[in-house]
């Protein structure tokens, strides 16, 4: 593995294997001394074109963890508007010895250039490309729902998971789709059709219109950001309407099962699509997504940027 | 000079000895005693290729394009004619502009290069320009389009579809309904999904085909689709025809070979409008030109520089250059697979287009007396495409690194060898 541009890139092993890292390096997250140094000398660059606080303070948090020298290029725009385009940003980068680039871009298939054209020789990691794919994002996820409901088992097997909401303009929804039914989760798309994909009935999901069918059913619900402008585009009525329908609220909250599980990749409109006293509840794994988000981080770094054994960064 | 070219294989399948004698062909014996013999034995003639849709960027972007560049790119592509189409900068929306455009080419002298005007002025599709001023200019312009754009208004349409039959002309709609293709970068379908790039319906351009043709049935007038794309769209032009609606269709040898698949990498070489759809389009699109429905293959050659192409899919521009390649194409993808003889490509790379543009002195096959425009392919011979080595001033071909058949030998314009291998 050299670098993460899709969830297509890596077998089900692989994801395992980023999966049980990631909880080894959570260890020593949760110690007293939670510094490693096992990327120490290595260069990392967050090159963001496109605001996004936490993702990119995840990684920062994750390099710097690891020992890494961290540089954040924040560029507002690409070549798509005016300013240095994306191959003169790399071809910068690539002369300050760049070890990885993780990448955040508006546009779909950006770290992909990157990485393709050989204008870098350092690994690409895809922090989200336009709405495209979010692969950190997705591992993430997949690793929120092992450990609450994975009952110890290394994949999702027999689990079912609902993602909620603007799947057509999601990275996040696309990534998740491809990790989680690699690892063996069953996923049902719910959205207005207007949300949804063309073509989505060769992906390996299900659809369902209606929230309400599922959500006794389902062990975990995955609410999407609803953007304000898809409104204006008539993708649906009116915020109200949306969240009548595909609102997470208390009354669908106390029909889904026992112990399922409520996440949101954030940032949240709280009163869309989900309410405050549902994002807030005690099934709301929401900001233990967050610390999670770090630890995946480490666990990709540690493993596309090939550092020392785990054992032996665990014990200096 | 003139010349006689030896064991000349007509798309007839007969074989003569062509004599050219100042820029027309003559029989052998009015040859006088200074002359070139050519001996095209193992070759196939072909009358000269008309393209109906090229883009030279001059005026406004010569650094992808000139006049001259692009005419020496269609002489050694075997195309004799070539229709400049009319989103420059400024547009060829005015008598000055088309004129300027088609002395460029007589200077250039390497092939003819006949002004497309546009529909409306500066593309904008909000009114009509000075068709008439363009009609009468010295370009004498038959064909309007405001490519790269749709007419979307369909008052206007109807309006430039009755204007034009003053004077015997066609309307080439760029079928594209703006709304449907709001920042649309690809076909819409599973690969748009996955990629997450906003997709591009085929009812997009199958609704405005659908109208348009209703708007000729009831004007009377000449329509002509520009690059089709889908299997919809021709299944509706083949029910215009039936019909008898007068339409003609065109369609690139892009679409003819290409799919959605290429996009896989986001490497926007393979960017372009309209864009490249599904297998089961690309054989109903080589169904239809074997059939005539589709009557021509035009090339939409559209140069952009390097650093236009090399960026992230959705900055890039849309289009590829194509004179090159088209015959090649054509061969690769409807002789070889049976669907067309060398009748049928010197008819839809020749004579269609020369009947549809009206250009009297092309797609005219070897009559005496008729102005010598041909192109002699080596059908024995494959070749690797490579950017570095054509004519065009811009390197976004498609198939950089194809291995593809026949290669051009020989391009004669009005008697003039302007292109040899």
């Amino acid at each position: 593995m050299k670098n993460l541009l899709s969830i297509n890139d890596i077998s089900r092993e692989e994801a395992i294997l980023i999966l049980d890292t990631a909880s080894e390096l959570a260890k020593i997250s949760d110690g007293p001394m939670k510094k490693l140094p096992t990327l120490r000398g290595r260069t990392i660059v967050n090159l963001f074109a496109e605001d996004s606080t936490r993702t990119r303070i995840s990684f920062e948090a994750a390099a710097k963890r690891l020992s890494a020298d961290v540089i954040n290029f924040a560029s507002k725009g690409s070549s798509l508007s005016k300013g240095e385009s994306l191959k003169d940003t790399a071809l910068t980068l690539q002369a300050m010895g760049a070890d990885a680039v993780i990448i955040r871009h508006p546009a779909s298939g950006a770290p992909a250039r990157l990485a393709k054209n050989e204008w870098m020789s350092g690994s690409v990691i895809n922090a989200g490309d336009g709405t495209h794919e979010h692969p950190s994002q997705a591992l993430l996820d997949a690793y929120t729902i092992r450990k609450h409901l994975g009952k110890g088992s290394s994949d999702l097997s027999g689990l079912r998971v609902a993602i909620v909401g603007d799947v057509l303009h999601s990275r996040v929804a696309r990534s998740n789709v491809l990790l989680l039914t690699k690892l063996g989760a069953q996923v049902t798309l719910v959205a207005p059709p207007t949300l949804l994909p063309h073509a989505i009935e060769n992906w390996p999901v299900s659809i369902d219109y209606n929230f309400d069918n599922i959500i006794e059913e389902v062990d975990a619900v995955m609410m999407l950001r609803v953007q304000q402008e898809r409104m204006a585009d008539s993708y649906f009525p009116s915020a109200r309407e949306y969240a009548r329908y595909y609102g997470l609220n208390r009354d669908r909250m106390n029909r889904m099962k026992a112990d399922a599980i409520i996440m949101h990749p954030g940032p949240m409109n709280r009163g869309l699509e989900i309410t405050a006293d549902v994002a807030d509840s005690a099934r709301s794994v929401i900001v233990e997504q967050v610390s999670n988000g770090v630890s995946i981080r480490m666990a990709i770094l540690y493993i596309l940027l090939g550092g020392a054994p785990i054992e032996s960064g665990i014990n200096s | 000079m003139n010349y006689l070219l030896k064991n000349s294989l007509l798309p007839s399948g007969e074989k003569i000895d062509l004599a050219i004698l100042d820029g027309h062909y003559v029989t052998a014996s009015l040859l006088p005693a200074q002359y070139e013999t050519i001996d095209l034995v193992g070759k196939q003639v072909l009358p000269g290729l008309v393209d109906l849709h090229t883009h030279l960027r001059e005026p406004g972007s010569e650094e992808s394009e000139t006049v001259a560049t692009g005419s020496a790119a269609a002489a050694r592509g075997g195309f004799t004619a070539i229709s400049a189409m009319a989103n420059t900068s400024p547009v060829a929306d005015t008598a000055g502009v088309v004129e300027q455009v088609f002395r460029l080419g007589q200077n250039a002298g390497l092939c003819d290069v006949f002004p497309i005007g546009a529909v409306t002025v500066g593309l904008a599709g909000l009114e009509l320009s000075e068709i008439g001023a363009m009609a009468d200019s010295a370009a004498r312009v038959r064909i309007f389009s405001d490519d790269g754009k749709c007419v979307a208004n369909p008052l206007l349409m109807r309006r430039a579809l009755e204007y034009v039959k003053r004077f015997d002309g066609v309307i080439a709609q760029h079928a594209q309904d703006p709304e449907l293709t709001k920042d649309a970068q690809m076909n819409e379908g599973l690969m748009s999904a996955q990629l997450g790039l906003k997709g591009w319906p085929a009812v997009a351009e199958e609704a405005i085909i659908a109208r348009d043709l209703l708007l000729a049935q009831l004007t009377q007038s000449r329509l002509h689709i520009c690059h089709v794309t889908t299997a919809g769209g021709v299944e509706l032009i083949r029910w215009g025809k039936a019909r008898g609606i007068k339409v003609s269709a065109e369609v690139t040898p892009h679409h003819l070979l290409l799919t959605d698949d290429y996009a896989k990498d986001y490497d926007p070489i393979f960017k372009v409008n309209p864009p490249l759809r599904l297998e089961s389009d690309v054989l109903a699109l080589r169904a239809g030109l074997a059939d005539g429905t589709i009557d021509v293959v035009a090339t939409d050659h559209a140069p952009h520089s390097a650093e236009s192409k090399d960026c992230e899919w959705s900055a890039a521009s849309f289009g590829m250059v194509g004179l090159e390649t088209a015959l090649s194409i054509v061969i690769k993808t409807m002789v070889n697979t049976g669907l067309l003889d060398f009748n049928g490509v010197a008819d839809r790379l020749s004579i269609a287009p020369a009947l549809i543009g009206r250009y009297e002195n092309h797609g005219r096959l070897f009559e005496l007396g008729s102005p010598a425009n041909l192109t002699v392919v080596d059908l024995s011979r494959n070749w690797i495409v490579d950017r570095d080595l054509m004519s065009t001033r811009s390197k976004n071909t498609p198939f950089h690194g194809f291995e593809l058949p026949g290669v051009i030998t020989h391009t004669f314009f009005n008697g003039k060898l302007v292109f040899s291998e």
